[in-house]
């Protein structure tokens, strides 16, 4: 080992945050930028199947907590865009490996939103899962990470909160209400345990992830402690469990559950799952139609600096 | 209810027909702007606009006294009843479209709401206290835009001017007054809408002028907004809008 690659390890061991300027090894830089790049792009792609509610919210007030979420989502998306450039890779780089799918997104965002309560689905169970992870993620070693972690958890505590409350009033609604309530929980559920991951045993970058403690608890583990909490949760609601096979188990502390259906696990991961090729189409169009917008800013700032330099002169 | 509540109810709805309207419009914008901080912006000015409409429409809710909250004005009219100003029903158009919108209607709070600061009605007073601070800072992020889009490259400058070209025809309505508005104005309830086009004008003439783009001609204007008569824009918009609420009648969310 070099001095360098001593001197990174200590961190390591000692619980101590890399920081950008410090020397770290290329595959952790890589790997990180794939992790947080990844995250950043999440929340990024995360804006389309909420946001395809806002225009039909059904109340005001709906509408204002949805369009503050989506605006929330539109700022961690920024914010690890942030984190993930101390690395040494632009915005720009990280935009195009996303379009090109070069870079992935969390695959929950590739199920369709198909009614109201779907906003809802997502705030309690999506936010839910990804707090789980990402209080996990706050004792990652990489310091601009677990700091953005630590602020971002905060906000999606409360999108998982006011997600959970529009699920209950839909729940203790209607019987429509309650069977769309009903009919969201069944396909979220499932998608949304999939949001950890794949079984540690078939994770590429788990064991890796772990030695750098980029990652602190496996892909299990953390799924684990989702299915658990949400069980009392749908409880609440006077919901049916998606899962029939929930069951305690009181030798583990734990509830078992079904496995979930890993091909189609795959197959969304790899492209062809409902909006996969809808949700890079939008956000190439957006982008593509910005940039003449974005043209115009450069050339007007020129022009001014143009001029700003000829009144110096 | 006497003459000047009805008037009063009425002036809410308009007022609040005009927030709702523009701040749906603006939401439209929501994952589809040219980078993630505009997006972030466009979901801050509709906010603000959503929580405009809220104040006025609650406020409509109490003087009509019937039952009726700030969702029932909301979702519960028909286009034929809506009362917002035509310009801000128009779709969302291309970027320069939906900022030289904003910039028309930024400047028009700018001179409005001054003037029902001073309103005798303490809500509606209070409304406009809270919302001169929100058009502030709208106001400086269209000024902004206009300005770089209009002073930008060709395409920027050329799409600009078409927006205000095709826009500028729904701006005088804005300065209409009618017999409900002409009531609340003598009471020093409402603001004489008529004495506004002046400074709003000469704003957006600097404004126009510093950005390179030519001031229109007043050889057109469509009007109907407060009649009910809308462009054809209204009913598409609040079919959207409407829809899940209007599916499950008499339902709470
Ligand atoms: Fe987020
Ligand atoms: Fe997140
Ligand atoms: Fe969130």
């Amino acid at each position: 080992m070099t001095p360098q690659e001593e001197q990174f390890w200590a961190k390591i061991e000692a619980e101590e945050k890399i920081e950008p300027k410090d020397w770290m090894p290329d595959d952790y830089r890589k790997n990180l930028i794939r992790q947080i790049s990844q995250h950043a792009h999440s929340e990024v792609i995360g804006m389309q199947p909420e946001g395809n509610w806002i225009t039909r919210a059904p109340s005001l007030r709906r509408k204002a907590v949805l369009l503050s979420k989506v605006q929330d989502e539109a700022g961690h998306g920024l914010y690890l865009y942030s984190a993930c450039e101390t690395l040494g890779i632009s915005r720009s780089e990280m935009i195009e490996q996303l379009q090109t799918g070069k870079a992935k997104y969390s695959s929950i965002f590739n199920y369709p939103t198909l009614t109201w309560a779907d906003v809802g689905a997502i705030g309690w169970l999506v936010d839910g899962a990804a707090i789980v992870n990402q209080v996990s993620l706050q004792r990652t070693s990489y310091g601009p990470y677990s700091r953005g972690m630590i602020r971002i958890c905060k906000e999606e505590s409360f999108h998982q909160r006011q997600g959970y409350e529009a699920i209950l009033a839909l729940a203790k609604g209607s019987p429509d209400q309650k069977a769309m309530a009903q009919d969201a929980l069944d396909r979220f559920y499932w998608p949304a345990l999939m949001m950890f991951g794949p079984h540690d045993s078939e994770s590429a970058h788990s064991q890796k992830s772990m030695q750098w403690k980029i990652k602190r608890e496996t892909n299990d583990d953390l799924r684990q402690k989702f299915v658990d909490q949400t069980v009392k949760q749908i409880e609440v609601l006077g919901l049916e469990h998606p899962d029939k096979a929930i069951k305690w188990n009181e030798e583990r502390g734990h509830y078992d559950s079904s496995d979930l259906n890993w091909d189609e696990f795959w197959s969304v991961i790899n492209g062809n799952g409902h909006c996969n090729r809808q949700r890079i189409e939008h956000h190439v169009a957006a982008h593509d139609e910005g940039e003449w917008v974005r043209d115009a800013i450069s050339a007007y700032n020129e022009k001014k600096r143009a001029k700003k330099a000829q009144n110096a002169a | 209810m006497s003459d000047i509540k009805a008037a009063t109810l009425e002036y809410a709805t308009r007022l609040g027909d005009d927030s709702v309207v523009l701040g749906h419009r603006i939401s439209e914008w929501v994952s589809y702007g040219p980078f993630l901080e505009e997006d972030i912006a466009y979901g801050n000015v509709s906010l603000d606009y959503i929580g405009r409409a809220r104040m006025f429409y609650t406020y409509a809710a109490e003087l009509a006294a019937d039952g009726r909250d700030e969702d029932d004005f909301a979702f519960m009219r028909n286009d034929r009843e809506y009362r917002n100003l035509l310009l801000m029903e128009m779709p969302k158009g291309d970027f320069a479209y939906s900022q030289v919108r904003q910039l028309f209607a930024d400047v028009y709070y700018t001179v409005l709401l001054p003037e029902l600061l001073q309103s005798k009605d303490e809500t509606l007073s209070a409304i406009a206290a809270k919302a001169i601070k929100e058009t502030k800072y709208h106001l400086r992020r269209s000024r902004d835009w206009v300005l770089r889009l209009g002073d930008g490259t060709e395409e920027s400058h050329k799409r600009t001017q078409k927006a205000v070209d095709q826009l500028w025809g729904y701006t005088h309505e804005m300065f209409d007054m009618d017999e409900t508005e002409q009531l609340l104005a003598d009471e020093g309830i409402g603001v004489d809408v008529s004495k506004l086009r002046d400074a709003w004008l000469k704003m957006v003439t600097d404004i126009l002028t510093e950005a390179t783009i030519t001031v229109p001609e007043d050889s057109w204007a469509v009007r109907g907004g407060r009649t009910g008569y809308h462009t054809e824009n209204l009913g598409h918009m609040l079919t959207e809008m409407q829809i899940v609420h209007r599916s499950n009648p008499g339902c709470k969310w």
